[in-house]
C-alpha cells in the first residue's frame, strides 16, 4: 500500500493576536506547527500501513523551514518526506497549490491513497485535497471519520450535517479527514533521532513536470484585495443578582426588551 | 501582478513589516524586502508612511471571453427533498447581486423527482431554474453532480456561482472551479461588488478569524464562492412569482460514479445541524458530568434549537464529536448561542463568536467568554439551567 500525506505548516493561529493600537496581526513569537488536521491523516495513514503494511510518503509545498513540520512526520513514523520548494510556486492559491501537489504527487510514482486534512487552520479553505483529487483524475471523499482498507476497496464514514454516510470507493482515491477519526501518537525518542538525521529532498520548478504559467501567483485566479482585522466583539452586561432565580428573571427581561426570546 | 518595494524611497521604518499579516516582508541592509509568502494583499501599500511599497499589474492575455459569461447561479442543495435554508439564504443575497449587476438570478436544481422544488426557488427570488432530473442522483455523489454542473456551466456560462459552504458544497465546489480552472473563494461571510472592476468582492475569515479578506477573481469565470450558512437573512418567500424551467438533460452514466453510498447513520438523538440553528445551547467542562447534558438539551429544546459542546465535552465523551463548536469542530452562527460552563478559550471563539447573541452561564467570573458575550451571569450552572428553561418556555407561551 503507497500512502501519500499532504501536510502545511501554519502559524498556530490560536497563538495570533491582533494589536489593538494598529490593528494589525501580531505575528511575533507565534510558533510554526503541523497543521492539526494533517496530523490526523498522518495517523490514518499509519494506522493503515500498520495493518496492510506498505510505505507512507509525506508531502508539503512550502518556503524551505517547512522542512521542520515534514520531520515531525517522521518522527512520528512517516518512511519518507519531501519538501516541494521554490518561488516560482509562492503566492499560490488553491487551484495553484492543488496544481503543483498534484504533479509532486505524479513525480512520486504509483499511489493507492492521498490524505489530506480537511482544512488548514491559517486558510480555511477545504479546497487544495478536493482540487488535487480533480488534477489526478481520482475520486474522493471528504470530511472522512471513520476509514477500514480492504483488498481493492475503502469503506469510509463521511462526516455529514445530519450523521455519516457509509461510501464505498476503490484506490487510489483522495481522503481528507477530521478531527475526531482518531488521536495522533506523538513522536517517538527513537523516530525524533531517525528524523534527525533524515535528509529531506527539496525538489524546485525544474524537478517538477509543469506549466509554468498555472504555478504561484500567476496561476492564482483568485487575488486578495483587502486584508482587514474584523471589529471585536464587545463586552456585554454581566448580571448582578443576590440569587439564581433573581439572576434568570432579570436575563429573560432583558432577552424580551431585545426581543431574542 | 505583483507588490513591490521601490529601495530608494524606502525609509525603513518596518511599519509594513508588522503591517503584513503573512510575514512576508523582512528588513534586509536597511530596506524592506518582499519574500516568495507574499500572497500580493496590499496591506503594507496602505501602510506605507513612505508610499515606497507599490502594487504592479502586469498584463495578462486570458482565454476566457468575459463578456460571454452572464447571471448569478445558486447551486440548490436538499437533502431529502427539502431544500437547504443556506440555498434560499443565497437566493435572497444573489437577488441583490443580481440587481447592482443588472443580470439575472437562476437556481440549479439536480436531483430526482426534484421539479417540484423549482416553485419554492422561484418563491425566494429566482429569474429562471435550471433543472437537470437526473435517476442516479438521488443522493448526493461528487462525480455525477460536478459532471453536471460542468456541462451546464459550459453550455449557459454564468457569471457567478453561489454554493453553500456546507459539507457537500464544499465537497462540489473545489472539484468543479478545478475542473473549469476557475478561482472559487471558501466559507465566505460577505458578498459585494467591488466599486472598482464591478467584479465579486468575496469577503471571508482567515487566521482562525482573526483577520478578514476580501478577495477577487478578475479574469476567470465563472467567479465562484461559498457562502457560510446563516450570515444571510432567508428571503420571505413570494410564492405569486414564477420563472421560466430550463430542462437540461444529464449525461451522466452509471460508471461515471466512483462512489456507493451504502448506508447513512444517524448519531444524534437531538439534531445536530448546528450549522443551520438558530439557537445553539452548548454545554462545557461546567456541565460537570455526562447525565447534565439533559440541562443543556432541556434548553435547547424549549428554545427550538440546537446542542453544542465545547472540545472539552467531547473529549470526555459526552457528546458525539459532530456537536462540536470551535476551530477542530463546528463554525457557527445562530442568532442566539448559550454557553453554559464553557470558559472560552480562543479555539472554541474561533467557532463561534459570529453569532448574533451571546449568552454566557459560568461559575468563574474572569472566565474569557464573559468579554464576547453580550448577557452573562455568574453562577452555578446547574442551578441557573433549569430556572432558565422554565422562564424561557413560559415566555415562548405568553
Amino acid at each position: 500500500m503507497e500512502i501519500v500525506v499532504c501536510i502545511k505548516q501554519v502559524p498556530d493561529t490560536t497563538e495570533v493576536k491582533i494589536d489593538p493600537q494598529t490593528n494589525t496581526l501580531v505575528r511575533q513569537g507565534v510558533p510554526s506547527i503541523v497543521n492539526p488536521f494533517d496530523k490526523n491523516a498522518l495517523e490514518a495513514a499509519l494506522q493503515i500501513k500498520e495493518k496492510q503494511g506498505g510505505r507512507v510518503t509525506v508531502l508539503s509545498m512550502g518556503p524551505p523551514q517547512a522542512k521542520d513540520a515534514l520531520k515531525e512526520c517522521l518522527a512520528m513514523g512517516a518512511d519518507q518526506a519531501v519538501l516541494i520548494s521554490d518561488r516560482a510556486f509562492g503566492g499560490a492559491d488553491t487551484l495553484a497549490t492543488s496544481y503543483t501537489l498534484a504533479a509532486a504527487v505524479k513525480k512520486l510514482g504509483r499511489f493507492d491513497i492521498i490524505l489530506c486534512g480537511k482544512q488548514a487552520i491559517d486558510g480555511d479553505t477545504a479546497q487544495v485535497g478536493p482540487e488535487m483529487a480533480e488534477h489526478l483524475g481520482i475520486p474522493q471523499v471528504t470530511y472522512v471519520a471513520k476509514i477500514d482498507v480492504a483488498d481493492e476497496a475503502v469503506r469510509v464514514e463521511r462526516e455529514h450535517e445530519e450523521g455519516y454516510e457509509v461510501i464505498e470507493v476503490s484506490m487510489p482515491v483522495l481522503l481528507t479527514v477530521v478531527k475526531s477519526i482518531n488521536d495522533p501518537r506523538m513522536p517517538t525518542v527513537k523516530g525524533t533521532m531517525r528524523a534527525n538525521r533524515a535528509e529531506i529532498p527539496a525538489w524546485t520548478l525544474s524537478d517538477l513536470e509543469v506549466e509554468p504559467e498555472r504555478l504561484g501567483l500567476k496561476g492564482s485566479p483568485t487575488q486578495v484585495r483587502r486584508i482587514f482585522t474584523p471589529e471585536q466583539r464587545k463586552q456585554g452586561e454581566v448580571i448582578e443578582a443576590a440569587t439564581a432565580s433573581e439572576a434568570v428573571a432579570a436575563l429573560v427581561q432583558k432577552l424580551s426588551e431585545a426581543k431574542i426570546v | 501582478m505583483a507588490v513591490k518595494v521601490v529601495a530608494e524611497a524606502c525609509v525603513g521604518c518596518s511599519a509594513c513589516v508588522s503591517a503584513c499579516p503573512f510575514g512576508a516582508i523582512v528588513m534586509e541592509d536597511g530596506k524592506a524586502f518582499i519574500t516568495e509568502a507574499c500572497t500580493v494583499c496590499g496591506a503594507c501599500v496602505d501602510a506605507c508612511p513612505a508610499a515606497a511599497i507599490v502594487r504592479e499589474q502586469e498584463e495578462k492575455q486570458f482565454k476566457t471571453n468575459k463578456e460571454d459569461y452572464r447571471g448569478i447561479w445558486v447551486f440548490i442543495e436538499q437533502m431529502a427533498g427539502q431544500i437547504r435554508s443556506v440555498s434560499h439564504e443565497l437566493l435572497g443575497e444573489g437577488r441583490k447581486l443580481a440587481d447592482a449587476m443588472g443580470q439575472e438570478l437562476a437556481g440549479v436544481i439536480i436531483g430526482r423527482d426534484v421539479e417540484p422544488l423549482a416553485k419554492e426557488v422561484f418563491a425566494s427570488g429566482a429569474d429562471k431554474v435550471y433543472l437537470v432530473e437526473e435517476p442516479l442522483c438521488g443522493h448526493y455523489h461528487t462525480d455525477a453532480y460536478t459532471r453536471i454542473m460542468i456541462d451546464l456551466i459550459a453550455n449557459y456560462k454564468p457569471n457567478v456561482v453561489l454554493l453553500g459552504a456546507t459539507n457537500d458544497g464544499r465537497d462540489l465546489g473545489p472539484r468543479v472551479a478545478c475542473r473549469v480552472g476557475t478561482g472559487l473563494t471558501a466559507d465566505c461571510t460577505s458578498l459585494g461588488v467591488d466599486p472598482e472592476t464591478g467584479l465579486v468582492a468575496w469577503t471571508r475569515p482567515a487566521f482562525g478569524g482573526n483577520i478578514m479578506a476580501t478577495i477577487l477573481c478578475p479574469e476567470h469565470r465563472p467567479q465562484m464562492g461559498t457562502v457560510r450558512p446563516k450570515v444571510f437573512k432567508r428571503p420571505v418567500q413570494d410564492f405569486g412569482r414564477s420563472g421560466e424551467i430550463i430542462r437540461v438533460a444529464s449525461t451522466v452514466q452509471a460508471e461515471d460514479i466512483r462512489t456507493k453510498v451504502v448506508g447513512f447513520l444517524r448519531v444524534c438523538t437531538t439534531s445536530c445541524n448546528l450549522e443551520e440553528a438558530e439557537v445553539i445551547v452548548s454545554g462545557g467542562r461546567g456541565m460537570g458530568k455526562p447525565e447534565n447534558f439533559r440541562l443543556v438539551e432541556e434548553l435547547a429544546e424549549a428554545f427550538g434549537g440546537s446542542v453544542g459542546a465545547s472540545r472539552a465535552a467531547v473529549d470526555a465523551g459526552w457528546k458525539p464529536a459532530l456537536h462540536q463548536v470551535g476551530q477542530t469542530g463546528k463554525t457557527v452562527g445562530p442568532k442566539v448561542y448559550v454557553a453554559c460552563g464553557i470558559s472560552g478559550a480562543i479555539q472554541h471563539l474561533a467557532g463561534m463568536s459570529s453569532s448574533d447573541v451571546v449568552i454566557a452561564i459560568n461559575r468563574d467570573s474572569d472566565a474569557p467568554i464573559f468579554k464576547i458575550a453580550d448577557y452573562g451571569i455568574v453562577g452555578d450552572v446547574l442551578e441557573i439551567l433549569p430556572l432558565l428553561t422554565e422562564a424561557v418556555k413560559k415566555q415562548k407561551q405568553a
